[in-house]
């Protein structure tokens, strides 16, 4: 583990990244984003490195757990009121460019 | 400067009519925002029509609550249904929510008024609201600085005396920094002690509303509205809050306050000096005080800038220009949301994305995120064997004074270090305020912090209020931000150290 810390993030696993969260860089993105990325992880070495394996993670601050409501129907809003804000609708549905490419 | 609590004491009384004070703050952002670019969006008409409603309540024998005509700005974070809400992000852009977050709800319903959004750090995601995709916003003590972030805006405002109080949100000091740095009373309340309901999510295991004002007893007045359980927020704290403004002047005779080394290392001089002076005041007003040191604070920096970044990838991931926002046409639906998110999102939040996605991926998620989340639990232990021994910590806010524009935006984990005191309240979910302590030789505000555990607001605002009362305090700005144009004369000048430069300078196209 701690040797892939050692390891700076390169351009190559930036690019890679950057197609996972849907962003499309330039090549002079992909270099200094490689660089600013990597100064923040060789930052975050030393958490990184620190034995924690006894430690139970924190995702949260308040201990509360199972947060239900009553299932009780109220008022919510209309359809019409939030296919307002899409890009597109029609039909009474949000719409998008063709998921599937065409069959050849 | 008139407080909110003058305002509503008056508009409340009769004295004088809440679109009086309305019309006062608007004419006042149309002089001044010009050149310092606090607001987004201003609705004037909307916030006529509000204040009208406050007047005609009083005209009838009605009370029209506790904040009655008090111009209050709104980070473009918080929903407002009806007026655009931006987040300062193309991706935002023209949005119209069919909302009200919840504190804006109960702001309207205790009688405040709404001018205006103010601007940020696009999506809260920075430190100095240079990141706003509609340009930065200017520092009122030098327009050639700052006013720090993410809730720049805000701050700025509220110095400023466009609104007599503000909401920010603080995922790792964006309320307390740009407080400090702009000489104004900044509280990041407890983790699910107001709603997050209708506020935009960066970081939601982080994010908090709380208030700028003039004056702890003007923060506390805005808490105690904002503050209380909401059914829509699932990490709402149940329970009702306590009440802080009654206990504001008890004092802090035989409080225990501790003095956090790591809180304080690295700043400059002048910052350090202003938490030992704070330090003598407490003591000066009873509070045994001494130095302690909490080494896990120094995990801080590093463990956040993956948690929030890891949940940011997250949250932003809904940002795809089906359902609302930004829509950058493609072949497919794929090639749709790329388009869309590369044109809507700017660098220091594709940055965070692709930092969060890293560090939440295959291979690495264990290194990172969770070897993060093991550190959150260090800090927690670390601040909860603090409190067996202090009632508060003291510390400073940020560890400089407002920086010159465009300083450190080249450099991202230079930009990072301004909330290093900051995050580890954020990363415990506890308070925290940043109260203005004096101004630097450079005539910039100089603040300190103090930190409690959970819901400790009632006694961190009451030491707040005994710094404040000690403090020698920052004027208001002098107003070399001014157009030169005679309307100057319109704010009162103040002598601020003899260092102070602030140039005029043109606002933002």
């Amino acid at each position: 583990m701690l040797q892939s810390m050692a390891e700076r993030i390169s351009v190559e696993q930036v690019a890679h990244v950057a197609r996972l969260s849907r962003l499309r860089l330039t090549g002079e993105e992909l270099e200094r984003f490689a660089s600013q990325m990597a100064a923040v992880l060789d930052h975050a070495a030393d958490v990184a490195s620190l034995d924690l394996e006894q430690v139970l993670p924190t995702s949260h601050p308040l201990p509360l757990v199972n947060v239900l409501r009553a299932d009780q129907p109220g008022p919510t809003l209309s359809q019409q009121e939030v296919l307002a804000a899409a890009p597109e609708a029609v039909d009474g549905r949000f719409s998008v460019p063709s998921i599937l490419a065409e069959a050849p | 400067m008139t407080t909110a609590a003058d305002i509503a004491g008056s508009v409340r009384s009769g004295q004088c009519s809440a679109v009086d004070v309305a019309t006062a703050h608007l004419d006042r952002i149309d002089q001044l925002d010009r050149s310092l670019h606090c607001f987004l969006s201003v609705d004037r008409s909307g916030a006529l029509g509000e204040a009208e409603l406050v007047d005609r309540a009083v005209a009838a024998g009605r009370d029209p609550g506790p904040l009655a005509g008090v111009p209050v700005a709104l980070k473009d974070n918080l929903c407002t249904r009806g007026t655009p809400t931006t987040c300062a992000s193309r991706i935002l852009d023209g949005w119209v929510p069919p909302y009200d977050a919840t504190v804006v709800e109960l702001l309207r319903r205790a009688g405040a008024v709404v001018v205006g959004k103010t601007n940020m750090d696009e999506f809260a995601m920075g430190s100095s609201t240079e990141h706003s995709a509609f340009g930065p916003t200017c520092n009122p003590h030098d327009p050639s600085r700052v006013p720090g972030g993410s809730s720049g805006g805000s701050a700025a405002a509220v110095a400023s005396g466009m609104a007599a109080l503000a909401l920010g949100s603080d995922t790792g000091g964006s309320i307390r920094q740009p407080a400090a740095l702009c000489g104004v009373v900044g509280l990041k309340p407890t983790y699910g002690m107001v709603s997050r309901y209708g506020l935009v999510a960066f970081a939601s295991s982080l994010d908090q509303i709380g208030p700028f004002a003039t004056s702890v007893a003007d923060a506390a007045l805005m808490l105690e509205v904002i503050a209380g359980h909401d059914p829509r927020d699932s990490t709402s704290i149940p329970s009702s809050p306590a009440a802080v403004l009654a206990r504001l002047s008890d004092g802090v005779q035989g409080v225990r306050v501790g003095v956090v080394d790591e809180l304080v290392e690295g700043a400059s001089a002048e910052v350090v000096s202003a938490v030992s002076s704070a330090a003598e005041a407490l003591a000066k007003a009873g509070a045994s005080v001494e130095s302690t040191r909490i080494p896990a604070c120094r995990l801080g920096l590093s463990a956040y800038y993956l948690l929030a970044p890891a949940e940011a990838s997250s949250n932003l991931a809904r940002y795809d220009g089906v359902r609302y926002g930004l829509r950058v046409d493609g072949p497919d639906v794929e090639a749709m949301n790329v388009a869309t998110r590369t044109a809507g999102f700017g660098d220091e939040v594709k940055r965070r994305i692709m930092l969060g996605t890293f560090a939440l991926s295959s291979g690495y998620y264990d290194a990172y995120y969770g070897q993060a989340q093991k550190a959150r639990t260090v800090v927690l232990d670390a601040f909860a064997a603090a409190y067996e021994r202090f009632d508060l910590l003291l510390g400073a806010t940020a560890p400089t004074t407002a920086f010159p524009l465009g300083d450190r935006t080249a450099d991202p984990m230079s930009m990072y270090l301004s909330d290093v005191f900051t995050i580890p309240s954020n990363l415990a979910g506890h308070p925290a305020v940043s109260v203005p302590w004096t101004t630097g030789g450079d005539g910039l505000p100089v603040a300190v912090q103090l930190l409690g555990p959970a819901l400790a607001e009632p006694l961190v605002l009451r030491a707040a209020s005994v710094v404040e009362a000690s403090a020698p305090g920052v004027p208001p700005p002098c107003g070399d931000f001014l157009p030169s144009d005679g309307t100057r004369s319109a704010l009162p000048r103040q002598a601020v150290g003899s260092g102070s430069d602030g140039l005029p300078r043109e606002g933002p196209a």
